[in-house]
């Protein structure tokens, strides 16, 4: 099977749909003649056309809502957002119009939509490009929200969200686009809503989505030197969220650590935690753990950034605490 | 008090406003049923049995009525909060219309939208929307799908003059430009952004100037005339079909009542206000009507028919069951 990169896999994906369905296209800051600010619409314009991969111009509000109106009458559009940070600027398109029209409407018009691209804290980049949003989106009825940590997850997890007849969220983690995993020729489309176990084990269950999970997998490496076997399970949806991996794993290990890249009030993480002690209160052996970044905007100098996201030695302080170890 | 006609971007032949019984009696019977529905529903409203917000078009109702007469059946239309009008003239019929004042599950939207988001697909109305110059990029988009598939269709944005500071406007009439998508955008200026006049709200209280940037064509005339309207709107809606330009259109007109129905509007003088309803684009279709020769019987039986279609539009509100449903129209996860 060919390894391949997240970006690769994101590109495939686009283009895959893009032949399959005349009605999709692409619409984005830099997404054409420049190939992507990060590279994953490279090669798109050449393949298809000016007609189906659209430069816009600044104006996330503005491309966005277009994409809001297309999707209304039949086309299914993917809007990039150069970064999530930016689709700030455009959530009242999001969160007003494409969450809410098809029920405002009375179940008339569905708006199938993919608002798409990097999220997440990246390398320096500052405290205004270095954000976590889904814990905003994931709080709105009538979107979903994905999330993938692997190329494998990327492509067939994107491949659904263009299918989807909703609005779907899919931010993409801005250090994972380099990273590869293992990528079948044959096409494979992954449902939202079922969780995947990335590491099994029996002592307690790390639960993280986007490039957390890589760092919940380097965690479980050292905890197994100790003999600690963690279970890591990468929710990949946010919205829906699969609560049977989560609780039967659960209900497995008794110990359940939540790991997200985002600030901590109010943070997604705390609803999953919910989610656990509601569904497994009697299986739980300890506290239901969180890690998150500090609650701060994001620092520039190098060593304060690390400092300020979930590293794995945070991971593993949180695994000694939720097994009494600590 | 504004002059548009003095700033009239090119001089038009009035020539044009030149109509017949025939084209003009079912305007009329339009904006009379508009205005009936929306007394109906400010009544309604004072009763307690509209909740909510209750925006009321009345005074403006030429600018929807003549601009949508312009369109084919299968444009499409993007509206505001004060949106009725708009619906009855995409050719929504006041029974779900009143209903979905009401609440009720034969609303037009199920109970679920309310006064500021009607929307019917069968009639290309793509809805009405609450956050102000939040869709004007939606109209933006249906344009762009019309040229994507190459149908023809063409889009028609309603929006208030104060929707003109606002974000979504200008990225929205820019992409539109820069695309040039088949889209007309009209600003109904009734002068007050809810209680701010035009002076403290705008620099250059001219809207249709913003179209110079952006290489726009544009036209501003008042609303007084639903002919006129129909006409001068005919003709962006004709260059959107034809070269898929855009156009952005000011339609100078005046509401009579407040902003929504808790606003007592005192903000103006009554002086103004009077001034403005000897203007009423009602009153002068009706007289228009009977000069070119339609007779008072037959005007007043067209009036009577439009009473009896709201009487009945408001039992049939009254009678029909409550709202009982909305997980279906929450999507599946």
């Amino acid at each position: 099977m060919p390894v391949i990169s997240y970006r690769e896999a994101l590109n495939q994906a686009m283009r895959e749909e893009m032949e399959r369905d005349p009605d999709v296209f692409i619409m984005g800051e830099e997404v054409g003649h420049y190939n992507g600010a990060y590279k994953v619409t490279q090669g798109l314009l050449n393949h298809f056309s000016e007609r189906r991969v659209i430069d816009a111009p600044i104006a996330e509000m503005g491309f966005a809502g277009i994409g809001v109106g297309a999707a209304m009458v039949g086309l299914r559009p993917i809007i990039e957002f150069m970064t999530f940070n930016f689709s700030l600027v455009a959530i009242d398109q999001i969160v007003n119009n494409a969450a809410k029209i098809f029920q405002m409407s009375g179940g008339q018009f569905n708006v199938p939509i993919v608002f798409r691209g990097p999220g997440g804290p990246a390398v320096q980049v500052g405290s205004q490009h270095s954000q976590s949003l889904e814990s905003f989106y994931a709080n709105v009825p009538g979107l979903k929200v994905v999330m993938p940590s692997t190329a494998y997850d990327a492509k067939g997890l994107l491949k659904t969200a263009i299918r989807d007849d909703n609005p779907v969220v899919f931010i993409e983690g801005e250090t994972l686009y380099n990273s590869t995993w293992e990528v079948p020729t044959t096409e494979y489309l992954i449902p939202f809503g079922k969780a995947d176990v990335k590491r099994v084990g029996q002592h307690v269950t790390l639960i993280a989505w986007s490039k957390m999970v890589w760092t919940c997998l380097d965690a479980a490496k050292e905890l197994a030197k100790d003999g600690i076997e963690a279970e890591v399970v990468d929710v990949r949806s946010l919205r829906p969220l699969d609560h049977d991996t989560i609780c039967s794993s659960v209900a497995k290990t008794g110990r359940c650590v939540i790991v997200e890249v985002g600030w901590p009030v109010a943070g997604y993480g705390a609803e999953v935690a919910y989610q656990v002690q509601r569904a497994c209160l009697d299986q739980l052996d300890a506290p239901i753990e969180r890690v998150t970044s500090d609650d701060v905007p994001m620092p520039y100098a190098k060593n304060l950034e690390d400092e300020v996201q979930p590293q794995i030695k945070d991971v593993i302080a949180a695994v000694k605490r939720a097994l009494y170890l600590a | 008090m504004t002059t548009p006609e003095s700033a009239r971007v090119e001089p038009v032949d009035e020539s044009v406003t030149t109509t017949t019984v025939e084209e003009l009696r079912p305007l009329y019977r339009q904006m009379l049923a508009i205005r009936r529905l929306e007394e109906a529903s400010a009544k309604a409203y004072s009763q307690g049995k509209i909740g909510g917000f209750l925006h009321l078009i009345i005074g403006q109702e030429a600018v929807c009525v003549g601009a949508i007469a312009a369109l084919a059946a299968d444009d499409y239309v993007v509206a505001t909060y004060r949106e009725h009008g708009h619906a009855y003239a995409k050719g929504v019929a006041a029974r779900p219309i009143m209903a979905e004042l009401y609440g009720k599950k034969t609303g037009l939207v199920k109970g679920l939208g309310g006064s500021m988001h009607l929307f019917d697909k069968s009639k290309g109305f793509l809805g009405g929307y609450g956050i102000v110059g939040g869709h004007v990029p939606i109209a933006a988009g249906a344009a762009l799908a019309a040229k994507y598939r190459g149908d023809g269709k063409v889009a028609m944005c309603f929006f208030g003059e104060g929707a003109s500071t606002i974000g979504g406007f200008a990225e929205g009439i820019a992409l539109a430009a820069l695309w040039k998508l088949p889209a007309v955008f009209i600003c109904e200026n009734n002068q007050y952004s809810m209680g701010t006049p035009l002076y403290r709200s705008l620099a250059v209280e001219d809207v249709s100037l913003r179209a110079l940037a952006h290489g726009m064509a544009r036209d501003r005339f008042d609303g007084d005339d639903v002919v006129k309207v129909k006409r001068r709107i005919a003709e962006a809606v004709q260059r959107a079909r034809d070269t898929s330009e855009p156009t952005l259109v000011e339609v100078v007109t005046y509401r009579f009542r407040g902003h929504s129905m808790s606003d007592p509007g005192l903000y103006r003088t009554k002086d103004e206000v009077e001034e403005w309803k000897r203007r009423d684009p009602l009153t002068r279709s009706r007289q228009r009507l009977i000069d070119l020769g339609a007779t008072e019987a037959d005007v007043v039986a067209l009036e009577d028919d439009v009473k009896a279609e709201i009487e009945d539009a408001v039992h049939f509100a009254e009678t029909s069951p409550a709202a009982d449903a909305y997980l279906p129209y929450v999507i599946k996860e």
